[in-house]
């Protein structure tokens, strides 16, 4: 009574269904294309958002590896003192690397930077204090750590103010994990939406094919036979849709790239948007795809069993 | 081959369509099943082809016991049986030859072998040439016979046919009834129901009458 299992024909089979509903989404473009575009932009939306989060993570990270101390000195400490002090500093256990500036030379780059050199030759004295610029040891940046070795620079007679402005870094650390979180919620979100999209195109390609239905299951069709053009339907849509998406995200991606690279420039900073571009590739279609056929498998399995030949 | 033994089918409103039936058709055998409208015909083509299920009694068909087949044995049960239709149920939107070969590739039969057997169950009712047309662009006769080419092309044991002539004309109908002999000669049990009286007297095959769901006459005309 069972047919015996043949492995070539098998996938013979398998394969002319797959032909069959791509033929199928061929022959309706317009809304074929619709859906998908649907499902893309559903796909792109939160892995684009993704993208740039991971872009920003990037970028303060390189931040973090500029991790470092100003020491402003007192007015009074004469620059012998203060290259004395720069190389006994230079052999803390928590420092990597010192660098001495005297209060000229700090005038000398404020001078350059800000464009005031001639209301500065006006002053009397120098204002600006000579600074000790400090690495710390790269293998402890625990706040922690940090805290104690600022107190401790900060209790030396010659020093005016120990500085680490590394607040506003903390927070946008901690603003990143926020929208990351926002982000797993959203991509959850259009994932679940895709699935419904994916349920109810299949839902009506069933009712359209109510007919054909019944008839197959008068001649003796199972229902995985019944099942499998539906199925290869729900892969395609999210297969095409996770490839629409891919491209969504990669047009998109390349009309932020310049004002980036500009931004960078003026920062003079060597960022560049990294797109993830070939792991997005995949990911995408995949995620589509997998969406897809769970989306077509629900769906089929709510509505196929209603329809019976009568 | 077909045995009924006092069947009995209800319907939600207490409507008996079947009460009390039994009746034997034999391995081999061509009979008809005529009554009125409303007589039960349709309904006991329903539980042999297990499109429904009988509420008391039992059927059996092809020595299988219908009231105990699990559902998920339903579909192989059916590729025992060729059914024709008094609309066809024909596919429209595929070709002749995709229609006629919807049984084989259910049954997962491999390329060639499919091509083979459509092409020998469409010459058999004389339709080889028109593999290629759509049922559309075919006659109401010529549908019919896509239909019975489809109900024969993976040689069951057992074909049923439901009005199979109730849209065509005496000299059309009489050449469908004898594709059905045809196909009977060759050993196939034949069950037709059908209300076409002046053919069916014409022809040497039992009658099984229906009347409100119970036998009314049986025997040789």
């Amino acid at each position: 009574m069972f047919p015996k299992f043949n492995l070539k024909n098998y996938i013979l089979r398998h394969l002319q269904v797959m032909l069959f509903s791509l033929g199928q989404l061929w022959r309706q473009p317009l809304s074929s294309l619709m859906t998908i575009i649907v499902i893309g932009i559903a796909l792109a939306l939160p892995a684009g958002l993704y993208v740039l989060l991971d872009n920003i993570e990037d970028v303060s990270d390189q931040w973090d590896d500029a991790t470092q101390i100003s020491l402003f000195l007192q007015q009074d400490v004469f620059p012998d003192q203060a290259i004395e002090l720069n190389k006994q500093l230079k052999k803390w256990p928590q420092i990597s690397d010192t660098h001495y500036q005297s209060s000229s030379q700090s005038l000398e780059e404020f001078r350059q930077l800000s464009g005031l050199g001639t209301l500065l030759d006006s002053l009397p004295t120098n204002p600006i204090p000579a600074v000790i610029i400090i690495q710390p040891d790269e293998s402890d940046l625990r706040p922690d750590s940090i805290g104690s070795l600022l107190a401790r620079l900060e209790a030396l007679p010659e020093v005016e103010q120990a500085q680490l402005d590394m607040e506003w870094l903390q927070r946008l650390r901690s603003l990143n994990k926020t929208a990351q979180r926002g982000i797993s919620i959203l991509g959850l979100l259009l994932s679940l939406s895709v699935l419904l999209i994916i349920g109810n195109t299949i839902r009506l390609a069933i009712l359209s094919r109510q007919s054909e239905i019944r008839v197959i299951k008068l001649v003796g069709g199972t229902n995985a036979f019944i099942r499998r053009p539906f199925l290869y339907t729900g892969f395609w849509y999210g297969l095409l849709g996770g490839i629409i998406g891919w491209l969504t995200l990669t047009f998109s991606l390349s009309l932020i790239n310049g004002p980036i690279n500009e931004l960078a420039k003026l920062y003079s900073s060597q960022f560049t948007l990294h797109w993830l571009s070939a792991l997005l590739l995949v990911i995408l279609p995949m995620t589509g795809l997998i969406l897809g056929v769970l989306g077509a498998w629900i769906s089929v399995g709510r509505h196929l069993s209603k329809i019976e030949p009568s | 081959m077909i045995r009924f033994t006092d069947v009995y089918k209800l319907y939600a409103n207490r409507y008996e369509a079947l009460s009390g039936l039994s009746f034997h058709l034999n391995d081999g055998e061509m009979a008809f099943l005529t009554g009125h409208s409303g007589a039960g015909k349709s309904t006991l083509l329903k539980l042999i082809a297990l499109i429904e299920r009988s509420s008391h009694g039992q059927v059996l068909v092809n020595n299988q016991n219908l009231t105990r087949l699990p559902k998920r044995k339903i579909p192989y049960y059916r590729r025992q049986i060729g059914i024709v239709f008094q609309d066809h149920n024909l596919l429209h939107d595929r070709t002749v030859f995709d229609n006629v070969a919807l049984p084989l590739i259910i049954a997962g039969e491999n390329h060639r072998e499919i091509g083979r057997r459509v092409r020998a169950s469409l010459d058999k009712v004389g339709l080889l040439g028109k593999e290629r047309n759509l049922p559309i662009a075919l006659s109401g006769g010529e549908q019919q016979r896509v239909g019975i080419a489809r109900a024969v092309v993976n040689r069951p044991p057992i074909l049923l046919a439901d009005e199979p002539t109730g849209n065509l004309d005496p000299e059309l109908s009489r050449d469908i009834m004898h594709l059905f002999e045809q196909f009977n000669q060759v050993g196939t049990t034949v069950f037709i129901a059908t209300h076409d009286l002046d053919l069916i007297n014409t022809l040497p095959h039992r009658q099984i009458t229906l009347d409100s769901g119970r036998l009314a006459e049986q025997g040789l005309t």
